[in-house]
């Protein structure tokens, strides 16, 4: 397969799940908004996710006040910012269009009308349609699009690229949430009550609120969370159920110059698979996150050296 | 003027060959075929079926027009086209293999040497190369029109990347979507086997001692005009559609960078001018092309389809010659014929022009897609002086052909049903000995009322088109 349909297949999957995991975690944020709460304490939860994103800069330059309205203007309907769910789906159908000789015709025509959509719908049109509504519509597109690959793709080269995408991103979208929600909910790691009401939302940002309850019949604590979203082997959206795939994609891609990048997914993978989560907070959760994202970056980075477009030409 | 219409006689009774239909028309309510068209148009919009045009803001993509009326040819008539377009484009590869090797055409003067060698189309570089089976023109769109009393005209050869080959596989891929009845009741030969006799050809002009090449499609990106056909056909073929980038040249050796490693490329069929193909030898600033290509097409190392230098037998200034070729290299008569063409570099005919230019239509000798042409009797008195400055200035950069009176078909417009003139562009392959089409072509119709210009960038739409069986 051509490096550069490769490269398109593997970024169209990234921009997508990207899309589907902001959807989740935005939803999250403005349902728990909702909730009586200080002002201040709704502030910061949507001040985290400008950090979480890394966009502090690019918010700050538009919007001079941090709150539900413009944080949702800005990660929803704005065209310049790139990683608004409006940039992600267009970014998804622009590398779907390159390379839609490849895609199946149910692939192709999920993503374009997905698209098609999304180019219709106005910021005001959206919050008047209620913008629950719109989550539920990029989640449920989302799903169509994985069902139609799973459904209809022949599983060769091209499913196995979009599949490291997917995993990819989800592995470093789960992260960062975990990452900048632990932080927002336990500021100074104090052991004291924990908000069930928070906690739960995190959980529902990635689909771990009924496999929560299943897994642990329970109370909500602080740790299961982060062992559920680490290092759980069946839960889809944890850590170490997408290194899993992302070693097994990487061993059916393989070429001669990838071992090292095998190497290095199969480090990682076997920290999840061996790990502890007591270990894991010994260290500080905040610091085994940023170590865990840095590699994940470096994976993708050998990936593309690998077997794509190097980032570096990319740009 | 009168006008030949497809459908009717002169006395408006219908002919023979869309009896069949017109029953069927008369018979459907017109809201089921107003949803049908309906339906069309989102299906058209949801598969992406669409063509950016220059000029408009980037990356905007238009819906071509589709109209659900068909246009019929009966399979006589197709007969006597397929074999003019054979007999044509086997002259035509000829003429290209003869200049550029003895020019035996020339040093008989029949066509005036400078004409040819001067051409910016003409290519040096391909002097005395010999390519794979004596061909260069694998994929030709020959420019089919209907005038008077419904003889046909060949109205221009286009020998270097003809494209609208998709659209006739998606309307008639709609056609029997929408209506299959009609197919149940008519012997519509088909035309779906394109893509399979596309690659064939392909194949078999591989570089010698090549048992199982590999055929790429090149295509200039996402953001050309005819992106969607260009990946549409290499996935009819089950080819990789790739761009210049994707390529790279080795000890004369063309490659593609895959996910494995470089893998050796046998044969390109190129959706790119010949300016663009190697910034080496042709434009230094082209982006799309691949640096080396043409040496390692040069040692036969690589077949380029079409081949480079065809544009000067597709040109406007060559085009008068046409019949003289058939008769020079074929020892035949031409059975399709040309439109009687002033060439304004001669004095008389210019003079000729200069006097009726409101009667003639005026055309770039280089231009192509509709651009820089005049149609006198539709065009202002300031349109025809312009072009009369143009025409003093450069009088070698134009022809003038008589204002064709182009047949007309019954098509949807807003007000209802209405004559629209229409033309036609069969898709001839040629391989060695063998020149092949399927029965049928592109047909093109001018939308607005009138108008004598089909090309899509200018407004006009398309139809399906029908060759019955017998």
């Amino acid at each position: 397969m051509l490096s550069r349909t490769a490269d398109h297949l593997f970024w169209m999957s990234r921009y997508i799940e990207r899309a589907e995991n902001l959807a989740r975690l935005l939803d999250v944020t403005w349902q728990t908004s909702l909730v009586p709460q200080s002002e201040e304490a709704a502030n910061q939860s949507w001040a985290a996710i400008i950090a979480l994103n890394s966009l502090e800069e690019a918010y700050a330059a538009k919007y001079s006040a941090v709150n539900g309205e413009n944080v949702l203007r800005f990660m929803v309907s704005d065209h310049d910012n790139y990683a608004s769910i409006h940039s992600c789906l267009r970014l998804a159908r622009e590398n779907a269009h390159a390379v839609r000789g490849t895609l199946t015709t149910e692939m192709w025509e999920t993503l374009n009308s997905t698209w098609l959509e999304a180019r219709e719908k106005s910021f005001e049109q959206i919050m008047n349609a209620g913008v629950g509504d719109f989550f539920e519509w990029v989640k449920v597109r989302s799903s169509l699009s994985r069902g139609t690959t799973i459904g209809t793709l022949l599983q060769d080269e091209a499913f196995h690229f979009i599949r490291l995408g997917t995993l990819l991103e989800r592995a470093d979208n789960t992260a960062r949430i975990l990452d900048v929600k632990y932080h927002v909910l336990r500021p100074h790691g104090d052991e004291g009550a924990t908000d069930f009401y928070q906690w739960g939302a995190l959980l529902r940002s990635v689909s771990g609120f009924e496999v929560y309850r299943k897994v642990y019949r329970d109370v909500i604590t602080p740790e299961r969370v982060a062992e559920l979203l680490i290092l759980h082997s069946d839960m889809p959206r944890s850590l170490r159920f997408c290194l899993s795939g992302v070693v097994k994609n990487l061993e059916l891609v393989a070429n001669s110059h990838s071992d090292e990048t095998m190497r290095q997914a199969g480090l990682l993978y076997s920290q999840l698979r061996y790990g502890r989560i007591e270990d894991i907070l010994k260290v500080g959760l905040h610091t085994w996150l940023t170590d865990f994202m840095d590699r994940i970056y470096l994976l993708g980075d050998g990936i593309s050296k690998d077997f794509l477009i190097p980032m570096s030409e990319a740009a | 003027m009168n006008f030949y219409n497809e459908m009717y006689d002169a006395n408006g009774g219908v002919r023979e060959h869309y009896k069949g239909y017109e029953t069927w028309l008369a018979a459907t309510p017109a809201e089921r075929i107003e949803r049908k068209r309906a339906e069309a148009d989102l299906a058209f919009h949801r598969v992406g079926i669409t063509f950016a045009v220059y000029g408009e803001e980037a990356g905007k993509e238009r819906l071509i027009p589709f109209d659900v009326i068909p246009r019929i040819i009966p399979s006589k008539e197709w007969k006597a086209l397929q074999s003019g377009m054979r007999q044509r484009v086997t002259a035509l590869n000829m003429f290209l293999w003869d200049i550029y090797h003895d020019q035996e055409i020339l040093k008989a003067g029949k066509i005036p040497a400078e004409q040819v060698l001067n051409n910016a189309q003409y290519r040096p570089v391909m002097q005395g190369i010999d390519v794979p089976g004596g061909i260069y023109a694998h994929i030709a769109g020959v420019d089919i029109v209907r005038a008077g009393e419904g003889e046909f005209y060949v109205l221009e050869d286009n020998l270097r990347v003809p494209s609208g080959v998709s659209y006739m596989l998606e309307d008639r891929k709609m056609m029997m979507r929408l209506f299959p009845e009609l197919f149940a009741k008519h012997k519509v030969a088909p035309v779906q086997h394109y893509p399979d006799m596309l690659l064939e050809k392909l194949r078999a002009v591989a570089p010698q001692g090549i048992a199982d090449p590999t055929v790429v499609v090149l295509t200039p990106g996402a953001y050309n005009s005819a992106y969607f056909e260009h990946s549409f056909l290499a996935q009819q073929m089950g080819v990789e559609l790739v761009e210049g980038r994707d390529l790279f040249v080795k000890n004369d050796t063309v490659y593609m960078r895959t996910t494995q490693g470089p893998q050796r490329v046998d044969v390109i069929y190129r959706r790119i001018d010949d300016d663009f193909m190697d910034p080496l030898v042709f434009r230094a600033d082209s982006a799309l092309g691949v640096p080396g290509i043409l040496k390692a097409y040069q040692a036969g190392n690589v077949t380029l389809s079409n081949a480079i230098g065809t544009g000067v037998a597709d040109d406007k200034s060559i085009y008068p010659y046409v019949p003289d070729m058939i008769r020079f290299y074929l020892g035949e008569e031409p059975t399709l014929n040309n439109v009687p063409t002033y060439m304004c570099r001669k004095k008389d005919d210019l003079a000729y022009v200069l006097d009726h230019l409101a009667e003639l239509v005026v055309k770039e000798v280089h231009g192509a897609g509709g651009y820089g042409m005049l149609v006198g009797p539709a065009s202002t008195k300031e349109q025809i002086e312009h072009f009369r400055q143009l025409l003093i200035a450069k009088p070698d950069g134009y022809i003038a052909q008589p204002t064709l009176a182009l047949s007309n078909c019954p098509t949807f417009v807003e007000e209802g049903i209405a004559p629209r003139h229409l033309d036609l562009r069969p898709f001839v392959l040629s391989s060695g000995k063998c020149v092949n089409m399927v029965p049928g072509g592109l047909t093109r119709v001018a939308l607005t009322k009138g108008s004598l210009v089909v090309n899509s960038s200018q407004g006009g739409g398309t139809k399906d088109t029908w060759v019955l069986e017998d």
